[in-house]
């Protein structure tokens, strides 16, 4: 054997294993999924039998569903104040823990610990706290009974229960972003702080003009950490409230807080229609492609800047 | 001194703040810790209030210990196995994929790496139903099962898994210098002894890093398992049992609770003994 042809059997073989798991499981199905989402493909068909091309029928019904607007809608809110509430928590731990705390160190593992566990597990533990402890809270402390009116529960509003889905998700979140800050804000050179302190900068001054500044690079890698993993929320949206309360719009029945994900799923296993899920999993695809462009263009320009 | 008094009450209060957060955030453990100790009828009554009896912790645990429809230590071997199975060739191909990337430089090696992280892109949401009907007709042609079985499972979470596990891989290779080969090489090693004997060595920072993302995603994912390996199947892993357990026995929170308690465990055993790698590595994968 030459040299060359070792060095080509050897790139094959290493390579051989990952790619066969990954164009059976990513290539394969993303090229088929999406075909069918062009066709009037259903649950029974296989991949060669009785598919049809119907053109952009699966989206043009799917933009008629009110239950897709509202989720599309839905999703969005969800996304961006999911966002802030966690940047916002988490920066905000990250400055408490790298104070002179003593226990800082048993802070941050118990602000990471939420991280650990599955958002399922987590949304099923909060559903209990909303349609339980918290009414219970109610009957004890005379001054909050309202919690414990059946009729207020917080998982029985729309916008309560996504405010419900917005703290689950913070409590979820936080730490482990706080650890990224926590980085970012170790690495500040010590000097600079000192420095300041001598010229006299209030914690408040030197937080603006040291801290956040050159905490920035970190803040697009979770800025879009978050953005991403609150548009694909679906776990916390099962066990918390199932996409309920319902609700009515363009006088049809929806779901008062199902997110896209679980909107494509109930679309293909609730009401049956696999292809028109599968066009709006495209879309979902879409957005999603748009934003991680976004962000390579953002990192882009930061490079050149620096 | 006057300088440092301010500074020092302010510590305190960051301090008591920062206590209290503490103390909110693990609130909710301390909940499912307390309600698992209660019957059912005390869970709905006083949520808030400590356990009359911590004995019944010991009775829900083998009602759920026993229970068919949980059949936690079934679901527990079956979580350890896949996690397990999966991490080992994630971390093993990966490494070896994202090795051959990056000594390789022609044109087809850049565009296969390329093509991993552009994939990285595409949401599991647009593969999860061809996925199964793929699985299904690749059973019909090759009568190998995929759907409700180890085998396909594991392979899913090894291609899955593999994009982001290669791109690390492959930055961390970039920073090894060649020279380390090239010794080698004159020394009569084979192409796959250099990596086996030592590169794969020196990785194991970020194998550590990516074990750790792996597998916390790989022990917590809900929607792989519900789809590929089902319901109702021997083959189950311990959140597909928790929210089964669930659905089935609506408003049993004192069992529900405790499933959650047992499904817990595991994960927060496990954190305190490799604590220091996981947030290290969750930190660093982040950044990447």
């Amino acid at each position: 054997m030459t040299k060359k042809t070792e060095s080509r059997v050897v790139f094959w073989a290493f390579l051989a294993p990952v790619l066969f798991a990954f164009i059976m499981v990513m290539i394969i199905p993303f090229f088929l999924g999406s075909y069918y989402a062009f066709t009037n493909w259903t649950s029974s068909a296989r991949v060669d039998n009785g598919l049809r091309f119907v053109g952009f029928k699966n989206f043009t019904n799917s933009l008629k569903d009110p239950s897709f607007l509202y989720s599309f809608g839905i999703t969005f809110v969800y996304t961006i104040l999911n966002m802030i509430a966690i940047n916002v928590t988490a920066f905000a731990l990250a400055l408490l823990v790298t104070g002179n705390l003593r226990f800082k160190n048993i802070y941050r593992v118990g602000f990471f610990v939420p991280n650990l566990i599955g958002g399922i597990i987590l949304g099923y533990i909060w559903q209990f706290i909303f349609n339980n402890a918290v009414p219970s809270l109610g009957t004890i402390i005379p001054a909050l009974s309202f919690l414990a009116d059946p009729d207020k529960l917080i998982l029985g509003k729309n916008t309560s229960a996504l405010a419900a889905m917005i703290i689950v998700g913070t409590w979820q979140y936080a730490g482990y972003i706080m650890m990224i800050y926590v980085a970012a804000i170790e690495n500040i050179p010590q000097e600079l702080i000192e420095a300041a302190k001598m010229d006299g900068a209030t914690p408040w001054i030197r937080l603006k003009a040291i801290t956040i500044p050159l905490c920035a690079q970190s803040f697009t890698v979770t800025m879009f950490l978050t953005l991403v993993n609150s548009f694909k929320q679906f776990d916390v949206n099962v066990s918390l409230t199932s996409g309920g309360p319902s609700t009515m719009l363009m006088g049809k029945p929806i779901l008062g807080t199902e997110l896209l994900a679980l909107n494509i799923y109930n679309t293909a296993f609730i009401s049956n229609k696999l292809s028109e899920a599968q066009a709006r999993a495209f879309v979902f695809f879409l957005v999603l492609a748009i934003i991680s462009l976004i962000q390579v263009y953002v990192n882009k320009k930061k490079e050149i800047e620096l | 001194m006057k300088a440092s008094q301010p500074r020092k009450s302010g510590t305190v209060i960051a301090e008591i703040v920062t206590a209290i957060i503490f103390l909110l955030f693990l609130f909710p453990f301390l909940l499912v810790l307390i309600n698992s100790a209660k019957t059912s009828f005390e869970v709905t009554q006083y949520p808030l209030a400590l356990p009359t009896r911590w004995g019944n912790l010991i009775d829900n645990i083998v009602k759920i210990w026993t229970s068919e429809s949980v059949r936690y230590p079934n679901s527990l071997l079956s979580s350890i196995i896949i996690t397990a199975v999966s991490l080992v060739l994630i971390n093993v191909f990966s490494a070896m994929a994202g090795w051959a990337l990056v000594r390789t430089k022609t044109k087809t090696s850049s565009a296969i790496f390329f093509i991993f992280v552009a994939s990285m892109v595409i949401p599991f949401q647009i593969v999860m139903f061809p996925l199964l009907s793929w699985f299904r007709t690749v059973t019909d042609v090759t009568g190998i099962r995929l759907l409700r079985t180890y085998q396909g499972i594991i392979l899913s979470y090894i291609g899955f898994g593999a994009p982001l596990s290669i791109f690390m891989f492959h930055g961390f290779i970039k920073s090894i210098p060649l020279e380390l080969e090239e010794a080698a090489t004159i020394d009569g090693c084979h192409k796959h002894q250099i990596f086996f004997k030592i590169i794969f060595p020196i990785l194991t920072p970020i194998q550590a890093t990516v074990l750790v993302l792996n597998g916390i995603w790989i022990w917590n994912d809900y929607l792989l398992p519900l789809l590929v390996l089902g319901k109702g199947n021997d083959v189950m892993t311990l959140p597909l049992a928790v929210s089964n357990f669930a659905g089935a026995f609506v408003k049993q929170w004192d069992l529900i609770l405790t499933a959650i308690l047992l499904a817990m465990v595991p994960v927060i055993i496990f954190f305190l003994f490799a604590q220091k790698y996981i947030v290290k590595g969750m930190v660093a994968g982040a950044i990447k």
